[in-house]
């Protein structure tokens, strides 16, 4: 082996694909973030019946034929959309680089109930008889079938699949990403994570008899983290993708840079299947700090995971106060108050919101905190309206999920 | 079923798993992947239609018989000799 690996290059954001419950590109995205503009509706799942959702109105078509969407999944679309966006913001042309070192790494927070799900329907149809279930359920349930679905559709060559982190999946593919420049393994990696599970009825049940799928007569007031009146999750689908480079492949092409990622952590809660430990959450904070060598008041905003659980909000309200204490300079948000959970898409998505903070200084709003939790105390939690920053140098998110499941990144602005 | 309504029932399927092609140009003797983008997948769909919409069971051995569409009616037509086409 003699590949070149690249252990201190710094690895920088150049392109954002995304589809979010309110907005199918990034400039949407954010001007409905500041506006305060939810994306949570009703809709109706099947036996469940009606429910909460975000879900995203993205045109599949752009990028697919009809054949493609009718054989592949509804995360395939996202992720297809997703990445040919982000390639496209990044202004690489696809036809001029060689596609072999191209990696596709996105992150899921599961992936088949879908589509197991519409096969026991189909065949409960023909008295359960297995004959007339799909050949088509195989490739649809693969889990790679999302990354992979991507190197169909844009004949990328190099190493695709996808990475299963529960709720921090999204923060994980990046991580995957950044790791596999430094490796050397690719050059440009397409990393992020995505999200159709709104489609699978079993994700809402489950919520439902945990006793953490949120209710509420108004749909955009439904997904209320830190709110003493919070009464859990909004389930949604979504996705989110960088297009990632080193620093030197980036200037050479003169481009666009949204920021550098400079801190990353990973670690398990090894406690319960579902209730987090801020413990092991503010460990994972601090690991991350100490890797971009920061102290906690360099951060300028946390995103914060804030699923709107009762228990999870406190959990992780804990870890950030045990890291960042009083910090005047911090200053928390969060985004599923806008568009719910987007599962898998969640940590690329939150981040992606946050980023043209370094241009604009604004922190987007939580919305619907109408009555803070004492149990949820935050120094500087951002609602009722954006606030106006001098200067934004670094922006910390936070995505955790089942199984104790911990994940950090901090970008920071990118200068020359 | 008539030839004419096989064929209409062969085009329906083809229509549906193969939504982008144009098939009103569908020449009855050349071979169906010479016309259009269709691949193994593509005919155990169209093999799986046939068990769901007339409850007829194509062989694996029988499959070289759905390679145009002259040789899908000319097997087809016995099959669904009692079948009428949806309306």
């Amino acid at each position: 082996m003699n590949n070149q690996v690249y252990p201190e290059e710094r690895i920088v954001i150049t392109g954002i694909g995304l589809t979010a419950p309110n907005g199918n590109n990034l400039k949407e995205f954010r001007e409905n973030l500041l506006a305060g503009k939810s994306g949570v509706q009703k809709f109706e799942t099947r036996y469940v019946g009606k429910v909460l959702a975000g879900i995203c109105d993205f045109d599949a078509l752009k990028y697919q034929k009809k054949k493609e969407l009718r054989r592949g999944t509804r995360v395939g679309s996202i992720s297809i959309y997703c990445c040919r966006e982000a390639f496209n913001d990044s202004g690489i042309d696809l036809e001029s680089i060689d596609r072999s070192r191209v990696g596709v790494y996105l992150g899921v927070t599961e992936h088949g109930n879908v589509e197991t799900e519409n096969e026991i329907y189909n065949i409960s149809k023909y008295n359960y008889d297995t004959k007339y279930w799909s050949h088509h359920h195989n490739p649809r349930t693969v889990a790679n079938n999302p990354a992979g679905e991507v190197t169909l559709n844009m004949k990328i060559t190099g190493p695709h699949y996808t990475i299963g982190a529960a709720c921090a999946a999204g923060n994980m593919g990046v991580i995957q990403g950044l790791q596999m420049l430094r490796l050397g393994e690719v050059d440009i990696a397409l990393a992020g994570g995505v999200s159709e599970s709104i489609h699978t009825f079993g994700i809402f049940a489950s919520f439902k008899s945990e006793g953490a799928l949120a209710e509420h007569e108004d749909p955009t007031k439904a997904s209320r983290p830190f709110d003493k009146n919070r009464n859990g999750i909004v389930c949604s689908e979504g996705g989110g993708v960088y297009v990632l480079e080193r620093l030197s492949d980036a200037l050479k092409r003169e481009a666009k840079i949204y920021g550098e990622i400079v801190g990353y952590a990973t670690n398990s809660d090894a406690f319960d299947f579902i209730l987090p430990e801020p413990g092991r959450q503010a460990e994972c904070i601090r690991l991350a700090l100490k890797k971009a060598g920061l102290n906690p008041g360099d951060i300028n905003i946390l995103n914060a995971h804030a699923t709107a659980t009762q228990l999870g909000d406190i959990q992780e309200c804990k870890a950030i106060r045990d890291v960042f204490g009083d910090e005047e300079t911090v200053w928390i948000n969060n985004t599923k108050s806008f568009i719910g959970h987007t599962m898998g898409a969640a940590g690329t998505l939150e981040l992606s919101g946050n980023l043209p903070a370094f241009e604009d200084g604004l922190v987007h709003q939580t919305l619907n905190l109408d009555e803070l939790d004492p149990d949820c105390y935050l120094k500087n939690i951002v609602c009722g309206q954006p606030k106006q920053l001098d200067r934004v140098d670094f922006i910390m998110n936070n995505s955790f999920g089942m199984f104790g499941i911990n994940s950090v990144l901090i970008v920071k602005r990118y200068e020359n | 079923m008539t030839r004419e309504d096989v064929r209409q029932a062969v085009i329906d399927i083809l229509g549906d798993i193969a939504p982008d092609e144009d098939l009103s140009s569908i020449k009855d003797d050349l071979t169906l992947r010479e016309q259009m983008d269709l691949d193994s997948m593509d005919f155990l769909d169209i093999v799986m239609e046939l068990r769901k919409r007339f409850n007829v069971e194509v062989p694996e051995s029988d499959y070289q018989e759905l390679i145009s569409m002259a040789s899908c009616i000319k097997y087809l037509q016995p099959l669904l000799k009692d079948h009428q086409l949806a309306s």
